[in-house]
């Protein structure tokens, strides 16, 4: 079980191979599985992003994101559930993050696959660096974008 | 010793990805952000979010040697 944990949840430093996320939770009793694929978006608020730098709190993070797909086996225990999410130097259009759930019915595999990308925002240790014409920011240290209400989750919320 | 982490920001102005603190065993959490705060160029950490052995802990959580602290600005990961 141990060892299922650490291939459901990565971060990995190469381009994501989708497939190889959603061959993960493939199953017999699966009637749907759902993909999202988080991309490196050009324009922010008008601002032209050049590319992205995403660093993480690596044995950190995955343990966040095995604890994201805890909370969904709690509220939804018929879901499987794989995270890969990617560090280092990113172009405009490449994958950053990829999550892939299954379930016997589709509304499940929506449902639950929001949830983690929410969560991912909220709890998991990774950063992002925007390199633009003008400058460079990471992101959620400023105003561009505030991922936590009053600046940080509170303790409860990251549990 | 503690061991601590930065990230992000913190990291470049910082200057290092990690400070080893000495002789402050049983230290809390915002006594230790006052002390690297005193003695590094490092931006205010009062908001920052602090992991102690990759759990989220509050200010008080007391600090022993041997743990490893991060701190944790707001997260852009997704």
């Amino acid at each position: 079980m141990i060892y299922l944990e650490q291939t459901l949840f990565k971060i990995v430093d190469t381009p994501i191979v989708v497939e190889e996320v959603s061959d993960k939770v493939k199953s017999r009793n699966a009637g749907a599985i759902t993909v999202f694929i988080g991309t490196v978006r050009e324009l922010t608020k008008g601002k032209k992003t050049l590319s992205l730098e995403y660093q993480a709190y690596e044995t950190m993070a995955v343990k966040k994101l095995a604890q994201i797909g805890d909370e969904i086996n709690e509220k939804w225990p018929e879901a499987i559930v794989a995270i890969t999410h990617r560090v280092g130097r990113l172009a405009i259009s490449d994958i950053a993050v990829v999550i892939a759930v299954s379930s016997p019915h589709r509304k499940v595999a929506y449902e639950a696959n929001e949830y983690a990308i929410e969560r991912i925002k909220q709890i998991v240790p990774i950063w992002k660096k925007e390199f633009w014409e003008d400058g460079t920011m990471w992101i959620g240290d400023q105003l561009e974008n505030t991922p936590y209400q009053e600046g940080k989750p509170s303790v409860e919320e990251s549990k | 010793m503690i061991k601590v982490l930065l990230f992000a920001h913190l990291r470049e102005k910082a200057g290092t990805d990690e400070l080893t603190v000495t002789d402050q065993n049983g230290i809390n959490v915002k006594e230790l952000k006052n002390l690297l705060m005193n003695n590094y160029d490092l931006p205010q950490l009062n908001q920052i979010m602090t992991a102690v052995n990759e759990e989220f802990v509050t200010d008080e959580e007391i600090v022993n040697d041997g743990d490893t602290v991060a701190f944790i600005p707001p997260v852009s990961g997704g």
